[in-house]
């Protein structure tokens, strides 16, 4: 079938097998690797892509069931060179290791201070209680959230 | 993981909908959220050569004040229970229970109708329009039933759904009397080892059988004047929990019985 996706504000429009998962879809027809594939079981969130501004795991999306929609990436999020609050955040704070879970905490944290501006430490936790990180042990995770809602709020 | 091939449709009314399923029969399925229905795909336990997308039929994405009770359309997201004004006014245990499903991911996509058609006794919204006595409006080709919730969970992931039918919306008494919610699991976004519900003095229990249960024996203890703590002990009588590795059915009666009180005492509080 044919989709067309506006995907970081740029219309994709590509014939795909109606099967295709939206995570391939980004990686492999539109050529975004910024989202990775972890689990491919809805468990680990690395997957996580912003659908209509909402977090997502892409590997138990359609591309199909986005057609006609807005899909954002880690591609999509920095404007100009210049990064996206959170973005900032998780690298002054050291929100990262390897860095494979780091697209879809972003995105998903993106979505969570979308929701909730001013959450509580408690409410960053549970709000990234679908994105798993095998590095960190989460506290500069939270760190980096709390501090982009900081910063966000004081502008 | 990638699902076997099927054909994509979407939906541009409930009727359109209803026409496709009874034109292809078994071959086809709904599609709402997609969050029970697309793991089953890509693990191949579910083979569906039609998927008929629902998700943008809105129409059926409602959640609005009736009186004496709170008509919800099927295509509501648990986010939307979970945020949703008027049901923390009115029935406050059902958007707990959806803000405690899977995580915020999963509950932008999962829906109402689709966790209850999905029919798993593990999973958390069952049980609570269980304790809640809902009534779940179908459409099928023959027009539309009322079905109470009670008689809703036949079997193992099994519904009173006939072929063809599609669930519209779910009717909600409002709550007036004390709830609670307990959910006990192994990790973060995890199903419940064993979940309960209280609305009252109705009492609904989350994986302690082959369908959510409402544990009768606690009730009629209650109504007998029974302690709490008393009632609770009979949190397991007539139930049948899946004896498992992870959690062996001892060990669920105990937490049914743990829980019951627990949730009994907070509704109470
Ligand atoms: C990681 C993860 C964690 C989860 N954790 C929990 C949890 O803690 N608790 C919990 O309760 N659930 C949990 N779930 C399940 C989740 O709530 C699902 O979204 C829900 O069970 C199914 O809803 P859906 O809209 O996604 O349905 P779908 O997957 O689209 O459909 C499920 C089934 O229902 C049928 N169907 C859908 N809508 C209708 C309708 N209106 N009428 C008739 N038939 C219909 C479909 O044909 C299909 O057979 C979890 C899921 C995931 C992936
Ligand atoms: S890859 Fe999608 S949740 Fe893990
Ligand atoms: S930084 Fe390595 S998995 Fe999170």
């Amino acid at each position: 079938m044919r989709v067309t996706i506006t995907v970081n504000d740029t219309e994709q429009r590509h014939e795909v097998e109606d099967r295709t998962l939206l995570v391939h879809f980004l990686r492999e027809t539109c050529g975004l690797t910024g989202t990775n594939t972890g689990c491919d079981t809805t468990s680990c969130g690395a997957c996580t892509v912003l659908l209509d501004g909402e977090s997502v795991k892409s590997c138990t999306v359609l591309a199909a069931q986005a057609d006609g929609h807005d899909v954002t990436t880690i591609e999509g999020l920095s404007t100009d060179e210049r990064l996206h609050p959170v973005q900032r955040a998780f690298q002054e704070c050291h929100g990262l290791q390897c860095g494979f879970c780091t697209p879809g905490m972003v995105l998903a944290s993106v979505s969570l201070l979308q929701e909730n501006p001013s959450p509580t430490e408690r409410e960053v936790r549970d709000g990234l209680e679908g994105n798993l990180c095998r590095c960190t042990g989460y506290q500069n995770i939270v760190d980096s959230v709390l501090t982009a809602s900081r910063e966000e709020t004081a502008r | 993981m990638i699902p076997a091939a099927f054909t994509y449709h979407r939906a541009e009314s409930v009727d359109d909908a209803l026409r496709l399923l009874a034109e292809h029969g078994d071959d086809a399925k709904l599609l709402a959220g997609g969050h029970s229905l697309l793991p089953l795909m890509k693990l191949r336990l579910a083979v569906p050569e039609l998927l008929v997308d629902v998700t943008a039929l809105r129409e059926l994405a409602f959640v609005e004040d009736a009186g004496p009770e709170v008509r919800i359309g099927a295509l509501t997201r648990h986010h939307d229970l979970a945020n949703s004004a008027l049901l923390a006014r009115a029935v406050p245990l059902l958007a707990h229970a959806a803000g405690t499903i899977g995580d915020p991911q999963v509950r932008h996509r999962g829906t109402l109708g689709g966790s209850l058609a999905h029919g798993d006794a593990a999973a958390d919204l069952p049980a609570v329009v269980l304790a809640l006595d809902a009534v779940l409006v179908l459409r099928g080709p023959d027009g539309t039933r009322d079905v109470p919730a009670a008689e809703f969970f036949v079997d193992f992931f099994e519904t009173a759904l006939e072929p063809g039918e599609i669930i519209t919306e779910v009717r909600v008494p409002k709550q007036t009397a004390g709830w609670d919610f307990q959910k006990f699991t192994r990790r973060a976004i995890d199903w419940a080892v064993v979940g309960v519900a209280v609305a009252g003095d109705a009492v609904a229990l989350v994986n302690m059988g082959a369908t959510p249960l409402r544990a009768t024996a606690v009730e009629t203890a209650l109504a007998a004047g029974a302690p709490l703590a008393e009632a609770a002990e009979r949190a397991a009588d007539g139930t049948s929990p899946a004896d498992e590795p992870a959690a062996s059915a001892d060990y669920r009666r105990h937490l049914a019985r743990v829980l019951v009180r627990r949730a009994l005492e907070n509704s109470r509080a």
